[in-house]
């Protein structure tokens, strides 16, 4: 049997233990929130699962000389063993998946992101890995879901419907060092984007169930829910420094990409199809950066902003490569 | 309020966040069309073939610029207002910052205890040995330290870097806006094809299409020529995706400048030829059928490799012949050139692979006007038939011969040679727009990881002798570390941990 087939057998593993993972991230979001109403927002330093299976971890006091103090804001965690086990299967998950994507590399003998099954394998491990390397630090157990379920849906994708139209042979333009750059700049940043557009939700879900407790409106089915995640505020400061995080990285790729393509076809910017939708996404994030410290802007309005940004990106990968032709065409399914 | 007020409210309007917010959104809207419809810039045949089949609906949308979004009227409004906004923005704050960079931090305000981020603590070395630790401790992380012995307080400010990159970021995108206007002004691109054997030399004659900026002029051609040698493509011949290319390489034989020696260079993908800035990119490739022709009268009118153009992945190549020299009648040929010729059942003769394993010509002869007298422009990849006469078909290998009927001629099919297409570009503005992105992304890093903040210490001597320390903190941007200053601060300067809450008010020298 050939590495690659190997990979792809392991791969089929890793999505299994990934879907074991959501359904405890699942099994734990439900379990843990409780039936009370959210708290508002104006207390913000307290904590928010009033209603939380008693185990609050001990919120750290603004006068606590720890460094970071930032993460302190970090939401107590309600001990939960179905969360426990979600993590674990997630960690194992995320090593199968590594091991798989690193056996694919050796056996086709180059980086594994030139086509779209490499792809979505690369950033869907790009983005598992952000979460865990954050998990314990920012008290991440609450977004495990969120992570997860969007990176099963690539890995599926992957396996299910683009793994059977992959070529295997690249373009010999592809073949270049700059392939190694330039793309693994775009996964990983796909990677994140996915995870800041995970957030972004929360924060608009949570931002809801905020305002209707402040008004007095009873609990619906999501306000209930949104007790396990952090408070708003806490939500909107999380996503901007993922998404203050990711837009340098992809002003990088889109920089990288230029500098291919002038060593490639002898402009460094033509407006083909993928390198207009780069922009778009650049230009809508950018827009988010700002809206994000404008008065009359800031909190729903800029966080709608920052998952259409998510929403053109999620385009410029799928639409411009299955429906649009362009130069990026090869990109092999 | 007068045309001075108006005008005055105007600036206000269009240099505000909102204005450029909204300026923004309509430029990534605006460039959604160029990536739905055929682009002139990016292929013009696209368009040509868009406009045939929509006729109707075309001629709206062309009027619209859709096919030429990033050049229409309406795209570069955008960004010109975009810009004229975002320098209305940057450039008073750039003067605002500089200043502030000369500028001293600002004294310590009246009640620190009031302050988001406020401790205090009790210790008992003086006030004056306090302000000197406190001030030794902020410089030493790189605080700007400004000290007011009287007061017996300390202002310090850090992470002017972020303004100083946000502003690095958008003047640079200044920058590249004027680095692209540049390349495109003073740059050209052209394209040719070159078949094997034949020969190129860099003057604007020789383009097959040149698109030169408006200030470029014909002597900024830099006078190197260069002769294809070779031209060889490999291809998948197993796995799942036979006839793939696997790799391209054209040998070619340049002269840098007249009189040169000559040396010979490969290029291929990822690696242009480079002649003093002007770049050679190898883009494309083909067959050249090669045909002598004999007219009826026994003259040799023509003995050419012809390009063929490909239509699909395995180089299935069509082309035409045109011989107006030939006598008594004019002949064209209508070709299809097949490097490896299979005969489909529905689809007629069709190449299966792209490598020359079983060359054939599938020819149609035609005799009579080529029209080529009429003064209206041909392509030389078209035959027009209007005024011809259909008079024979054959299918030719290499080495055949075809007595055409009538006694009009005969057609050698000889062989082929394979053909190369170049792209040759020259962009001025390059290096400019390079050094404005790098610029973007170390201004962009700065701007979105550096925090400023400010620390404030007072030292005032109480009734029993013991100095009260009080620290304020305050965080200029979201997130900024103000606690961990605080705290380092009120470690060095040996005040005890947790005092308790809430802070007195410090007694106030008289």
């Amino acid at each position: 049997m050939s590495l690659e087939s190997t990979s792809f057998q392991l791969m089929n593993a890793a999505a299994v233990v990934y879907a074991g993972a959501m359904f405890a991230f699942a099994y734990d979001f439900a379990k843990t929130s409780r039936f009370v109403q959210v708290a508002d927002d104006d207390t913000a330093e307290a904590p928010v699962a009033v209603g939380a299976s008693g185990a609050a971890a001990p919120v750290a006091t603004r006068r606590s000389r720890s460094r970071g103090s930032d993460r302190t804001e970090a939401l107590p965690e309600p001990r939960s063993k179905a969360a426990g086990i979600a993590v674990s299967l997630t960690f194992l998950a995320f090593g199968l998946h590594l091991v798989a994507l690193t056996m694919h590399a050796v056996g086709v003998g180059r980086v594994p992101w030139a086509n779209m099954y490499e792809f979505s394998l690369s950033a869907a491990l790009a983005g598992v890995a952000i979460y865990l390397a954050l998990l314990r630090p920012y008290r991440l157990r609450w977004l495990g879901l969120f992570v997860v379920a969007p990176a099963l849906l690539t890995v599926g994708l992957a396996l299910v419907v683009l793994y059977p139209r992959t070529s295997d042979t690249i373009a010999p333009n592809v073949d270049s060092y700059w392939l190694v750059i330039h793309v693994s700049a775009a996964a990983i940043s796909g990677g994140i984007f996915t995870f800041g557009a995970a957030v972004t939700l929360l924060y608009l879900l949570r931002e809801r169930a905020e305002t209707r407790a402040a008004a007095g409106e009873l609990a619906g089915r999501t306000s209930i829910l949104m007790t396990r995640v952090p408070p708003a505020a806490t939500l909107d400061r999380l996503a901007f420094r993922v998404h203050a995080f990711v837009f340098p990285l992809w002003t990088f790729a889109v920089v990288s990409g230029a500098i291919w393509a002038e060593n490639a076809w002898g402009r460094y910017w033509g407006w083909d199809p993928k390198e207009t939708w780069a922009f778009i996404t650049w230009v809508v994030y950018a827009g988010y950066l700002h809206a994000r410290v404008t008065a009359g802007w800031k909190g729903r309005r800029a966080a709608v902003i920052a998952l259409v940004g998510f929403a053109t990106f999620l385009f410029n990968y799928f639409g411009v490569n299955l429906l649009l032709s362009g130069l990026h065409s090869y990109s092999g399914v | 309020v007068g045309a001075v007020g108006w005008l005055r409210w105007g600036w206000r309007q269009l240099t505000s966040m909102r204005t450029a917010l909204i300026l923004l959104f309509l430029l990534a809207l605006a460039a959604v069309p160029g990536s739905l419809f055929p682009q002139r810039g990016v292929d013009q045949a696209a368009v040509r073939e868009y406009l045939a089949d929509n006729p109707e609906l075309g001629r709206v949308l062309d009027r619209l610029s859709m096919f030429d979004v990033f050049a229409a009227p309406w795209f570069a409004a955008i960004y010109v207002l975009l810009f004229i906004s975002l320098a209305g923005c940057v450039l008073p704050r750039a003067w605002t910052h500089a200043k502030a960079m000369r500028a001293r931090p600002p004294a310590a305000p009246r009640r620190l205890d009031r302050l988001a981020h406020s401790r205090s603590g009790v210790v008992d070395e003086s006030p004056a040995d306090v302000v000197e630790a406190a001030r030794a401790h902020l410089r030493g992380r790189r605080f700007r330290v400004a000290v007011d012995e009287d007061d017996a307080s300390i202002g310090a400010e850090r992470g002017y870097l972020r303004e100083t990159g946000n502003l690095v970021f958008h003047l640079a995108l200044l920058v590249l806006l004027f680095a692209v206007a540049a390349g495109s002004v003073f740059g050209f691109r052209g394209n040719v094809l070159v078949r094997e054997g034949y020969g190129f030399s860099n003057t604007l004659t020789q383009y097959d299409s040149i698109t030169p900026g408006r200030f470029f002029s014909s002597s900024d051609l830099a006078p190197f020529s260069f002769t294809l040698r070779d031209f060889t493509a490999t291809f998948r011949t197993d796995g799942n995706s036979v006839g793939a290319a696997t790799s391209f390489s054209s040998t070619l034989e340049v002269t840098d400048e007249p009189g040169a020696e000559p040396r010979v260079v490969e290029i291929g993908p990822n690696k242009p030829l480079v002649v003093d800035g002007t770049k050679v990119f190898l883009v494309g490739h083909g067959y050249a059928p090669k045909f002598t022709i004999v007219d009826g009268e026994g003259e040799t009118v023509f003995s050419e490799a012809v390009p063929f153009l490909p239509q699909d992945g395995a180089f299935t190549s069509t082309g035409v012949v045109k011989v107006p020299d030939a006598l008594p009648e004019q002949i064209g040929l209508n070709g299809i050139f097949l490097p490896t010729a299979s005969l489909d059942l529905e689809r007629g003769p069709i190449s299966t692979f792209p490598a020359p394993r079983n060359p054939a010509v599938f020819l149609s002869a035609w005799t009579g006007d080529l029209g080529l007298n009429s003064g209206r422009p041909q392509s030389v990849y078209r035959l027009v038939t209007d005024d011809m006469e259909l008079i024979g078909r054959e299918s030719l290998q290499p080495g055949d011969s075809w007595e055409l009927p009538g006694g009009v001629g005969t057609v050698t099919f000889d062989g082929f040679v394979e053909y190369a297409t170049f792209s040759v570009a020259d962009d001025p503005g390059k290096w400019f727009a390079l050094g404005a992105v790098v610029a973007m992304i170390g201004g962009v890093l700065l701007s979105l990881m550096i925090r400023r903040r400010r620390v404030w210490v007072r030292a005032t001597r109480q009734d029993d002798g013991r100095t009260l320390v009080v620290v304020g903190g305050l965080g200029r941007t979201e997130a900024a570390p103000v606690d961990d200053d605080v705290a380092a601060l009120l470690d060095a300067l040996g005040v005890p941990e947790e005092e308790p809450v809430p802070v007195a008010s410090p007694v106030m020298p008289s």
